[in-house]
């Protein structure tokens, strides 16, 4: 990083242009498909946004020799359950690579057990392996406020928190920390442990879905598994989602695909009990009304087999 | 005659070269982590060239990514034993090959006394040699 900067500083310009740099950069192209495959977020949208244009401007400000620290990226994502939390820390990756800000764009998933050991001495070296795996790409630590149990005053998950820490501020150039949980948890994680709050710039909220939000996602996962709803089954669906997030454990997408995933199991058997029949390709496609409808969530109010 | 000023160790890639800057061994772990091998640190002061099997510094690493996280182990070595030789190896575990493929010096001692040559006459005019490195007179611990 210094050595090109010096280069760069050698042959100062004049004027830089903004819009060649951000053609150059295929930013458009990373920000469009981050549109077009992720529905609703705008909050998480907005600010991969401003944090796009941020490297893009320090970029052009190395030009004129007009250095500045390496901005912090670390950041921590609190939502309910299914909120997109993970789909988006593994796309964080490819969008950080893609802007030049990480050099592999990998994304390590960890949670407490790969970071803290059973005994002492052993939480440094398990937490430090973890650490350089992540190295050039992202850490992401799903359900962080594992690591820190206030309850039990000899746990190592601290020792564990302070090593993060550590690499969190002097290794900033060499990887990305996510942290991810629920809401009311990460915020009471984040009370005990102030240091870990003030070193993660960027703090997220995934918002739960709205109901057409919902059936946007069920319609692009859907697309993507080469299926698609029939007009009377769209329908179905979506008074299936307002009786379903009524319900108690509502998860968001993640009770959306488990319950594309059912529909799809009672596709399969309607078309299995009326085999000899000849099937057209639409036939293997469609998901009709009466598969949704076989849902306990509308027979009796509740859910299938104790299933979120 | 001097074959070898400084006594320098040549053992491994790039021996004959001045010892390479962070730069270059980041280049050179890159290129082995492209392809698929474990890169591990070890370590030694005792550099006789039959000593194949140096201490090692920590775990091999595998599954990583990126040269940093080796980069940080080299310093965290280069700062305990600042008077060892310290390598860095890449070992291919591909079947056929199952070998260190890269075997190159990162950390030198300031002091290289170099090796003493030992001639034995033996039966008729026979020589046996022998290699002797000056440090290793010394008990370990000691001897840079």
């Amino acid at each position: 990083m210094t050595r090109t900067m010096q280069t760069e500083t050698n042959n100062p310009v004049d004027a830089v242009d903004l819009e060649a740099e951000f053609r150059a950069s295929n930013m458009q192209e990373v920000l469009d498909t981050l549109d077009r495959e992720l529905i609703g977020l705008q909050a998480v949208k907005t600010r991969i946004r401003e944090i796009a244009a941020l490297l893009l401007v320090d970029r052009l400000r190395r030009r004129f020799a007009l250095t500045s620290e390496t901005p912090t990226l670390h950041m921590c994502f609190a939502g309910n359950p299914g909120t997109g939390k993970t789909t988006v820390a593994m796309r964080m990756g490819e969008i950080l690579k893609r802007l030049g800000y990480v050099r592999e764009g990998h994304l390590v998933t960890v949670t407490r057990d790969d970071l803290v050991g059973q005994y002492i001495g052993h939480t440094a070296p398990k937490t430090r392996e973890v650490i350089k795996k992540a190295m050039g790409g992202v850490l992401f630590i799903d359900e962080a406020y594992y690591l820190y149990k206030p309850e039990n005053e000899r746990d190592y998950g601290q020792e564990s928190i302070e090593i993060l820490l550590q690499v969190m501020e002097n290794n900033r150039d060499d990887l990305v920390v996510i942290l991810a949980g629920y809401r009311d948890k990460m915020d009471r994680f984040f009370q005990s442990n102030p240091g870990m709050r003030s070193r993660i710039a960027h703090h997220i909220d995934f918002p739960d879905y709205a109901p057409e939000e919902l059936l946007a996602i069920a319609r692009l996962m859907l697309a993507n598994q080469n299926y698609r709803f029939s007009a009377e089954g769209e329908q179905a669906f979506a008074e299936y989602l307002e009786l379903r997030m009524k319900m108690e454990h509502f998860a968001n997408a993640r009770s959306v695909r488990n319950a594309l995933d059912r529909a799809r199991l009672r596709q399969a058997n309607r078309l299995f009990e009326r085999r000899g029949r000849p099937l057209t390709r639409d036939d293997l496609m469609t998901l009709e009304a009466e598969e949704v409808l076989a849902s306990r969530v509308f027979r009796e109010g509740r859910l299938d087999q104790g299933r979120a | 005659m001097m074959t070898n000023p400084g006594n320098r160790l040549t053992q491994g890639q790039f021996s004959f070269l001045p010892d390479l800057t962070d730069a270059q061994i980041t280049g050179q772990i890159k290129y082995a982590l492209g392809k698929g091998w474990a890169v591990s640190v070890e370590y030694t002061d005792d550099p006789h060239p039959r000593n194949t099997y140096w201490e090692m510094f920590g775990n091999p690493m595998f599954d990583l990514r990126d040269p940093a996280g080796i980069l940080v182990e080299i310093d965290n070595c280069r700062k305990t034993f600042p008077d060892h030789y310290v390598r860095v190896m890449a070992f291919d575990s591909a079947r056929g090959w199952e070998t260190p493929r890269m075997s190159f010096i990162v950390n030198r001692p300031k002091q290289e006394p170099g090796f003493g040559l030992v001639r034995q006459e033996s039966e008729g005019r026979v020589v046996r040699y022998t290699v002797r490195s000056y440090a290793a007179d010394k008990p370990e611990q000691e001897r840079y």
